[in-house]
This record gives structure tokens, sequence and C-alpha cells, in this order.
């Protein structure tokens, strides 16, 4: 071991990225009895878990890998218990709803290709894979506003929503309320394997750690390689636009439009590929606001009071990472796209595994050698 | 009540006023002062109450970031008070909580 000029920080476990990857690994490393600090950039920080929509989303993800759907149901279902924690521990309530979700369709051949890939996917899940195509008069039956437009939609009762800000919150919080630490100047520039454990080398000087979980988002894209991993991320923007308050009136969340817990109209899904910008632009935001309107006609009446954009955290097939290092062992990587989802997975199941080193999981669907040509 | 309000107006140029009505009470202003200015001189800070918890909320940024000042200003409401001017006969009131959103589409649909 090298000697270092400040005086040791230690932990059992370091994770680097305080998003809402490394907090809710963080947590279920805790609950395991672990001693865990959180390294995180800071402010200046690319970070999706202050710009996401805020899904608890089931249907359609994992049409190409059945593991993914898997996971992706088995951290839905875990959701409610995660919620209930945070409740107790925090006070703050996340608004998580899982009553099921409309994907609307504006054509009917999008309508058709999204029931012909969910029942791809009932039949990859032997039979247990709950949806129904929708007419408009069914839409109407859950959202009463839909427009003329709309041709149907797909359900899923397992979807649902949350406030993802909320969330965030309420996991920083009892993660530090259970004696985590949270370092928020904590940029990881460089990490050194040592003959035990990890250094770690950031502006307050080096941290020390038996094991290491990187959990940046996209900046794992040049840690992982300095532990024997790889994480081939790019950045996919999403613009996002916030109405004023109105009354309840969307009971469900869609895949494009959601009203929150606190009366306001979110409405995303936009997909752009510009790189490391984070900005908005009037056309993307209109093309959003039409789509929109198309859907629920009566949001025309309604004024924007917000909008932003935030970069996705993809990997090129879209599903995450979850791989041990086998160069550097104790070393791990957790990545993601659809973080919100996998929250409960994440605190669960994962950080079991890290705690641990035995698992549950079909994990080798989620190793980067996948990536490999 | 303009007697009420704890504001003060600085010495100025023009002497005209205007009125408008601040939940219904008649309210002399000048042009160019802000509907929340008006809310204001008119003695009664709360703007609205807040669509989540019911708190009544009073104009605090006044230069359109913060929306504390929402109000129903000639029948529209959530509007922010700080960003919009008086006009003679306005009529002003409080933003109750979040409106309700009704389809101007469908108005005017025989039933
Ligand atoms: C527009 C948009 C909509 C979305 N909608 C949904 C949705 O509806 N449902 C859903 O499930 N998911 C959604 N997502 C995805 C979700 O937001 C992300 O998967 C999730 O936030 C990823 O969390 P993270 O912690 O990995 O990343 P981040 O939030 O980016 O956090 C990474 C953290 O790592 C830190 N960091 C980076 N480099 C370093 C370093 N070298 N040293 C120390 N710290 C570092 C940063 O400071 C940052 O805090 C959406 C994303 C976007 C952009
Ligand atoms: S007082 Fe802040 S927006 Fe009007």
């Amino acid at each position: 071991m090298q000697a270092t000029s400040h005086a040791a920080r230690t932990a059992d476990l370091c994770l680097v990225g305080g998003g809402l990857v490394g907090l809710a690994v963080g947590l279920g490393l805790q609950r395991n009895g672990l001693k865990v600090t959180i390294l995180d950039e800071g402010d200046i920080a690319l970070r999706a878990s202050r710009g996401n929509f805020g899904l608890v989303w089931v249907q359609g993800k994992g049409d190409t890998l059945p593991d993914y759907a898997t996971v992706t149901r088995l951290s839905a279902r875990l959701w409610p218990q995660l919620a209930q924690r945070l409740q107790d521990g925090t006070g703050i309530d996340i608004e998580l709803q899982q009553r099921g979700g409309l994907y609307l369709s504006l054509s009917e051949q999008e309508l058709s290709a999204r029931e012909a890939m969910l029942l791809k996917m009932q039949h990859q899940a032997g039979g247990e894979y709950p949806f129904q195509r929708l007419d408009l008069k069914q839409v109407r039956e859950f959202i009463p506003q839909a427009g003329p437009e709309v041709t149907g939609a797909t359900w899923c009762p397992e979807d649902g929503h949350l406030n993802p800000l909320r969330l965030l919150r309420a996991l920083t919080e009892l993660f530090l309320r259970q004696g985590g630490q949270i370092r928020n100047s904590g940029r990881v520039s460089r990490i050194t394997p040592l003959t035990t454990g990890f250094r770690l080398a950031t502006p307050e000087g080096d941290w020390h750690c038996d094991k290491v979980v990187l959990s940046a988002g996209l900046g794992n894209r040049d840690l992982a390689p300095q532990v024997g991993l790889s994480a081939p991320l790019v950045p996919n923007r999403g613009q996002v636009l916030i109405t004023e308050r109105v009354q309840p009136f969307l009971h469900y969340p869609t895949g494009h439009v959601r009203q929150t817990g606190e009366s306001t109209v979110q409405i995303g899904d936009s997909k752009e590929d510009v790189g490391f910008d984070s900005g908005t632009t009037t056309e993307v935001m209109a093309q959003i606001a039409a789509r929109a309107t198309r859907m629920f006609p009566l949001l025309r009446d309604l004024r924007m009071v917000r909008a932003w954009g935030a970069l996705r955290i993809m990997t090129p097939d879209g599903y995450p990472i979850y791989q041990a290092s086998s160069q550097y062992p104790g070393a791990y990587l957790v990545t993601c796209h659809s973080g919100v989802t996998l929250g409960a997975l994440h605190e669960g199941p994962i950080a079991n595994w890290i705690a641990t080193d035995t698992n549950t999981l079909p994990l080798e669907a989620f190793h980067a050698r996948r990536f490999e040509s | 009540m303009p007697g009420a309000s704890k504001f003060e107006r600085l010495a100025y140029a023009s002497n005209d006023w205007i009125q408008v009505t601040v939940e219904g009470q008649p309210v002399q202003v000048r042009p160019g002062d802000s509907a929340a200015a008006a809310l204001l001189a008119a003695g009664q800070p709360a703007a609205r109450t807040s669509a989540v918890s019911g708190d009544p909320r009073a104009p605090y940024c006044l230069m359109g970031i913060c929306f504390e000042c929402l109000l129903e200003i000639d029948g529209v409401p959530n509007v922010q008070g700080c960003m919009v001017q008086v006009a003679d006969g306005m009529n002003i009131r409080r933003q109750q909580g979040a409106p309700v959103l009704n389809d101007s589409l469908a108005e005017g649909v025989p039933a």
C-alpha cells in the first residue's frame, strides 16, 4: 500500500455516484450491514436522476431481452415495500401509484405494432404477461378526456409512476439517517486497485475501501476501465414540459403524459442524439406539446411553466450493465437507463448480490461482454 | 381597503388613477402597476391558496419566477399577477387551489 498525505478516509464500500442508482444500491448495502460512503461529483454533473419522467414502467420493457422484462417486473413488485420503508423512515411520501398505465397510439399501425410486441412478450413469459389492447371507447373508460385522434392504447396493470424528486430526497435522507456518508465534492478522478481494496482519488483526498461500486451514470465511461470493466454508454437527450397545476383529471400515467401528485401535468418522451448538451429547443418542445394535445385536446388551454432537457444513460442496446470485475474482485458496475423503475431491484436483489456475492438474478444477461464484437 | 396596506407609494410624476376590483372591493391603482401590486396596495397580500397544502401564499419575487402570485384575472385562472399590468375595471380574484381544467373545445357542443 502506498502512503497518502491525507488522513486516511475509509469505508467498507464506496459508491461512486449518488443519483437514483447509487442511493438505491447504497440503502440495500446498509441493510446488509455495510458501512457505505457515496462520493458524488456535485451540482455541475450530468444527472438523469434530477430530470426524468417518473414512470415505474413495465409494458414493453425487455421486448428483445426476456431477462430484462423479468427484472423490470420484479422491481415493480418490490416497489410498494420500498416506498413504505421510505415513508416510515423519513416521513416522505414518494407518491407511488401502481394502478396500471396506458400507452396511447395515434395510428392504427402504431397500435397494432405495439400489440404484436406485447403478444410476443406474453408468449415469452409463458402467458404470464398481463396487458390489453384498448379501442378509443375503452381508453375513455380510463381517461374520458382522450381526444378523437386517439386510435387506442395498450394497457398494462403493472405500470405506475412516482415523484422522482421526492424519491431522490427520501433515498438521500434515509441513507444519511442510517449512518451513510455522502461527499458532494467527491468527483472521483482515478481508481487504483490495491493488493486489498481500492484507492479513490477525489478533490478532498484519497478514500480507501474494500469494495467499490460504480454508479456514476455517464461518468462510468471513464471509471470502468480503471477496474477492468467497460461501460460503453452514450447520452440520449429527453426534453420534458411542465404545466400549471390543475385539478386532477388524469388518473393513470401514460407513456407521454402524466399528472403528478402535486397536480402539474408532465409531458415528455423526446429522444435526441445531441451529445452532452442537456438544453432545450423550441422545435422539440413544440413537437412534444403538439403530440400531447392530439392525445388530450383539453391540454391546449394549459400554460407551460417549465421545461428542461436531461440526458439518458444508454448502453448500445438500452439494457443495464450489472457486472462484477473478474480482474479486480470487489469492483462492480451498476448502470441502467430506467433507474426509477429499477430502483427497488437495485435496493433489493442487486444490493444483496454485491454484499454477499451470491445472487438469484439472471445476471449473465447484463454482462458487458454482449457489446464485444 | 387601501389604507390597510403596509406598502407605501413612492412619489410619482403622473397623478393618474384607475380603478380595479380585488375580491369584489374597488381599489385605486396607477396605470403600469401589476395586478400583484394592486393586491398588495389593497392590503390583501394573499394571492392564492396552495394547490398542494391549501396554505395562503403572497406574491414573493415580483418578477415572474416563483409563481406565488397566481390570481384569477377577468375570469382567467392561474395568471401570474406580477406579470400582468392593471387595466381599468380589471376583476382580480385570488386563485383558490388548482382550477378545474375545462375542455374549451367541448364547450358549446350540444349535449
Ligand atoms: C428525460 C428522461 C426521462 C426519464 N424517464 C424515466 C422514467 O420515466 N422512468 C425510469 O425508470 N427512468 C427514467 N429515466 C432514466 C432515469 O432517470 C435514470 O436511469 C436514472 O436517473 C439513472 O440514475 P443514475 O444514478 O445512474 O445517474 P445520474 O442521476 O446521472 O447520477 C450519476 C451521479 O454520478 C455522479 N458522478 C458522475 N461521475 C462521477 C465521478 N467521476 N465521481 C463521482 N461522482 C460522479 C454524478 O454527480 C451524478 O450524481 C429518464 C431519464 C431521462 C433523461
Ligand atoms: S411574485 Fe413571483 S412569479 Fe409573481
